[in-house]
């Protein structure tokens, strides 16, 4: 039992849990017929039998059940059903369409009577919510700690939860990316979704083939981005911000070694071996150059067509959507793109190189 | 038993037969495809909805009816947190004393905990719903606009909720208020340690410091206190809701307006 545990509590880390889900989702898009029935059972069993057993262990029970998390144990499993849901019915379409078929949803396109056919669901849904509400207000008291002390900080503090993916990519980005401008970019980006995206498929019915691209961007931006932050930085971030498995108790005095260095200190003191360069534009050239070449250049090279690309990197030429989107789109919408990416960019410098920043100003607090 | 039947449909008849009854209800029984005409056109809460719609529009399994739990949401939220008002006083003094009496001298007090989980689940269902609408690709013309006008409320409702986690002024309420607010000292141009802000300088006296920063705008003082919290008790109580309660209005009409519940062209 503790041997299963210990296995848990080392891949539920921030390094292998990220990697697990990201392959895991790439693999669900690439091979999409997984999102079956049988899956289903599968992925809800194993979560159901992993909260039952683990509700036995004292520390995983501290976390999961103070009040304020338990929203988030219900969100959980809804985001895996309707995840689930979403696409089985879509990849189900899919292979009606394929089967010469008409989605399942042309099919309904009679119309009914909204009274009583919409209108006693709806009355329906409201009973059940409000029982549900009730229910769940009487057994479950709202939290309520000491009062405020401003003089007294708990350890770990931390935002609401549904702001704890914003928390957690301060691990990685300063404040002013992690709680300003991403969140700034995430609803801009949001807003641009229908103007990016002229692919006239898929309006007003599930499907996953006609629209596999959308889909798979904004589902890793959703649930791995996301949700996935939320979650572990809910559960899995003790005091000090530090990582701490399901089943580890939460030690305030559990000292991590802080090794990160700038991109500045890897190339004049490794590499070249002297001290840093007094002028700040030479000591951050590098980093700076970077900077360029991933938000200026790369959107540009991508554009080009396949031929101008070396041979092992032609997959990454993005020229039929430029061709398709014309240039205003697509510039929009790979600079959206490259920064959502930029996060898990930035997390693998980080757990390989213990990068700290690409470019460091920090008189100016202009740290990437 | 007929008989208690028979004395059940006579009273009911009298009753819908009434002047007081027709003064409200302005059609006969909804049996007839005139009267489910009616049912929607003379009621004003009714009449958000079309008279028919498209089968496939209406079913749980295409709209997961999250939107409509959101509204309902709203509606419970604004309900209880009115009779939350009646009691709670917004002030460093009070606030957390009129919190304990919520619980312990209010008959059948659990209207705080009503709203706090309310409020978590609202949270989550705007999510499932603006899931559920990319996922279906609800968002596609004619509904560009319409999907803007979720996204804000999607941030209203995060807003919302941020400022009703302060209101308890509990170790939990003002510390989450501080991890979050401190975000905004670190803006751009307007927060005391975000970049550039050193550039704004008349002579060698900074224009932006920590008493006049986006962080102060936010919290009303250098720390949250005092004035935080008549802040965040007036934007939660009036302004934030106004503002949703608006754009709600324009985003049920869009619906209707752009061709109802979306489905196949």
């Amino acid at each position: 039992m503790e041997f299963i545990k210990n296995i848990i509590n080392w891949s539920s880390g921030p390094t292998v849990l990220f990697t697990v889900a990201t392959i895991a989702f790439a693999l669900s898009i690439k091979y999409p017929q997984v999102w079956s029935k049988k899956f289903a059972y599968i992925l809800f069993g194993g979560m159901a039998v992993f909260y039952c057993f683990s509700m036995f262990d004292p520390n995983f029970f501290l976390i999961v059940a103070k009040p304020d998390n338990v929203p988030i144990t219900f969100m959980l499993f809804l985001v895996a059903f309707f995840t689930w849901f979403a696409l089985h019915q879509g990849v189900e379409n899919d292979k009606r369409v394929a089967a010469g078929e008409e989605p399942l949803e042309k099919q309904e396109q009679d119309k009914v009577w909204v009274w009583p056919d919409l209108v006693y669901v709806e009355l329906l849904c409201m009973v059940l919510l409000t029982i549900g509400l009730v229910v769940w207000s009487i057994l479950l008291p709202a939290p309520l700690e000491q009062p405020a002390n401003p003089a007294d900080s708990p350890n770990p503090s931390k935002a609401p939860w549904y702001f704890l993916g914003l928390q957690e990519m301060l691990v990685y980005f300063d404040p002013w990316l992690a709680g300003v401008v991403f969140p700034t970019l995430i609803v801009v980006g949001l807003l641009a979704i229908p103007f990016i995206d002229t692919n006239p498929k898929g309006n007003g019915y599930f499907t996953f083939k006609e629209r596999r691209a959308e889909i798979a961007i904004f589902l890793y931006g959703f649930i791995v981005l996301w949700i996935l932050l939320v979650v572990s930085g809910t559960f899995l971030r003790g005091p000090n911000w530090n990582f701490f498995g399901p089943y580890e108790y939460w030690d305030p005095h559990r000292v991590e070694p802080l090794l990160n260095v700038n991109i500045s200190d890897i190339f004049w003191v490794r590499v070249l071996g002297r001290p840093l360069p007094s002028n700040p534009i030479v000591r951050e050239f590098l980093g700076i150059g970077m900077i360029l070449f991933y938000t200026g250049f790369l959107p540009v090279a991508l554009a080009w067509p396949k031929e101008k690309f070396p041979k092992f990197l032609q997959w990454m030429s993005l020229n039929n959507y430029y061709e398709k989107m014309g240039p205003a789109r697509y510039y929009l919408g790979v600079m959206l793109f490259l920064l959502m990416i930029s996060l898990p960019i930035k997390m693998y410098m980080r757990w390989i190189w213990d990068l700290k920043y690409i470019v460091a100003f920090p008189e100016i607090f202009f740290n990437i | 038993m007929q008989k208690v039947l028979n004395a059940f449909s006579g009273a009911w008849d009298a009753m819908t037969e009434s002047q007081v009854w027709k003064s409200v209800f302005r059609h006969g029984a909804i049996t007839s495809n005139r009267n489910r005409v009616l049912v929607m056109m003379s009621n004003v809460f009714l009449h958000l909805h079309p008279v028919k719609s498209r089968k496939a529009g209406i079913k749980l399994r295409y709209t997961w009816c999250m939107g409509g739990i959101t509204f309902f949401l709203f509606l419970v939220l604004t309900l209880t947190g009115l009779l939350l008002m009646f009691y709670y006083r917004p002030t460093v003094e009070y606030a957390y004393a009129d919190i304990i009496d919520l619980s312990e001298h209010v008959p059948l007090g659990i209207m705080r905990e009503l709203h706090r989980w309310g409020a978590h689940a609202m949270v989550i269902t705007v999510w499932l719903h603006m899931f559920r609408v990319f996922m279906t690709g609800s968002y596609k013309p004619p509904r560009e606009f319409n999907w803007g006008v979720g996204v804000i409320l999607l941030v209203l409702t995060l807003l919302l909720s941020f400022t009703g986690y302060l209101l308890p002024w509990d170790q939990l309420a003002i510390w989450a208020i501080t991890v979050g607010s401190n975000m905004a000292r670190a803006t751009p141009l307007l927060g005391t340690e975000g970049p550039l802000t050193a550039a704004l300088k008349l002579g060698d006296i900074n224009l932006i410091n920590s008493g006049n920063d986006a962080r102060f705008a936010l919290l009303g003082a250098r720390s949250v206190g005092e004035n935080t919290l008549l802040r965040f008790y007036v934007l939660h109580c009036v302004g934030l809701p106004l503002v949703a309660a608006v754009l709600m209005s324009v985003h049920f009409w869009r619906v209707r307006k752009d061709g109802g519940i979306s489905g196949p062209m």
